[in-house]
């Protein structure tokens, strides 16, 4: 398969957040802006691949029964790197995104593209794989911080256009539904369409 | 695909994938530690240099612990220009750290709010200049009523936010506590 095909079946067909609704906890507790959703995305992004790569390497060195246990131990050292990574160069992102980074363990999108794909395919493919759904990701959280950061607080990206608040609801709780609810909509009419 | 699982290769190979990633994460945590620790320092120095009038020592440095809180004296010339004191209360998401500055006669000279996890748009306003904050500063909790208009103080709450606005006039007493105890401490001859 073509690496670029890889790169747009993670994006589109198989995009974590719009089509295979996986990963919603972090999706939906970090978007409050652009810039913290596209920020969760790529620390897991950063995850992904490293994961993805490293599962393929020594997938065909793990007994069966212990599979699952050992690819939650590679994929937890390397979410504590980022971790300690961003804690050290980017201090005030690690704040904003504060416990979702160690959730990145629990992610489902890791473990299912770890269990579902890296530990059947090729090195390379699995890295490609990775970043592709790792950029679907990426792409879908941004997206929805974005809409959630114009809607709620008026500004884009942090660039402030409007004096005072937007509309409260869309940059809590509630407002991540709504915004994710439509955004699945739009997606799904779009893609749909093309096929 | 993967091999036939038995009691021994299951033993190694956790040990082996527990073993590499240890390893991993102590270079990488001996690598970062150093930068984690600077950045955390210079969180307390920007929170200290805004809470207290200029000084030509370095607060943090001389850091004092009063009654289980940290207090930072900023000094001139080796004379006390006022203290900078690090106080946690719980707020309506969480805890607030924060940081309450007076000088030396116990008026509030500014406050800073460390890290707090209030609802955004609403009680985490009090990272910003809003009424709550600007209208404590220069008063002396000594001869003022610093609670929110609503419990019969002279302080505006945030909107909505009473109980962020509770919560942060907490801090700022609990810290007025401690410089009165500082005081105290400082001048036994006085009691």
């Amino acid at each position: 398969m073509g690496k670029l095909k890889l790169i747009a079946e993670g994006i589109i067909k198989n995009n974590p957040t719009f089509v295979l609704i996986l990963g919603m906890c972090p999706t939906l507790g970090t978007t409050t802006s652009a810039i913290n959703g596209m920020g969760m995305g790529l620390a897991t992004l950063f995850v992904l691949v490293l994961s993805n790569i490293t599962i393929s390497a020594i997938a065909k060195l793990i007994p069966e029964q212990v599979r699952i246990p050992s690819y939650i131990v590679v994929i937890a050292a390397f979410v504590t790197i980022v971790q300690l990574l961003l804690q050290a160069f980017l201090p005030s992102l690690y704040e904003t995104l504060g416990l979702f980074i160690p959730l990145i363990v629990v992610n489902c999108i890791v473990l299912g593209r770890a269990e579902a794909y890296a530990n059947k395919n090729s090195v390379i493919d699995s890295a490609f794989d990775g970043l592709g759904v790792g950029l679907g990701f990426t792409i879908a959280l941004t997206i929805l911080g974005f809409v959630r950061e114009l809607l709620g607080s008026g500004s884009i990206f942090g660039w402030k256009f409007i004096d005072g608040d937007g509309i409260l609801a869309f940059v809590l709780a509630p407002g991540a539904f709504i915004v994710l609810a439509y955004l699945i909509v739009l997606f799904r009419k779009v893609t749909a369409k093309k096929a | 695909m993967a091999k036939e699982s038995s009691f021994k290769n299951m033993v190694i190979t956790l040990s082996v994938i527990c073993l590499v990633c240890s390893a991993l994460l102590g270079v990488v945590y001996s690598v970062t530690k150093a930068p984690i620790e600077a950045a955390e320092l210079a969180k307390i120095n920007n929170a200290i240099k805004a809470v207290v009038p200029e000084c030509d020592n370095n607060p943090s440095e001389e850091m004092i612990e009063v009654e289980g809180s940290v207090v930072y004296p900023a000094k001139v010339n080796g004379n006390i220009v006022g203290y900078a004191i690090k106080v946690k209360v719980s707020g309506f998401g969480g805890p607030i750290q924060m940081m309450v500055g007076f000088k030396a006669d116990g008026t509030i000279y500014n406050t800073s709010v460390i890290s707090h996890s209030e609802t955004p748009g609403l009680g985490a306003k009090i990272t910003g200049e809003i009424p709550t904050r600007t209208q404590i500063v220069g008063k002396n909790p000594a001869s003022s009523n610093l609670t929110v208009t609503k419990d019969g103080g002279e302080i505006d709450a945030i909107t909505a936010s009473t109980i962020t606005s509770r919560a942060f006039l907490k801090g700022v007493d609990a810290a007025y506590k401690v410089f009165v105890e500082l005081q105290k401490q400082q001048q036994p001859w006085e009691n």
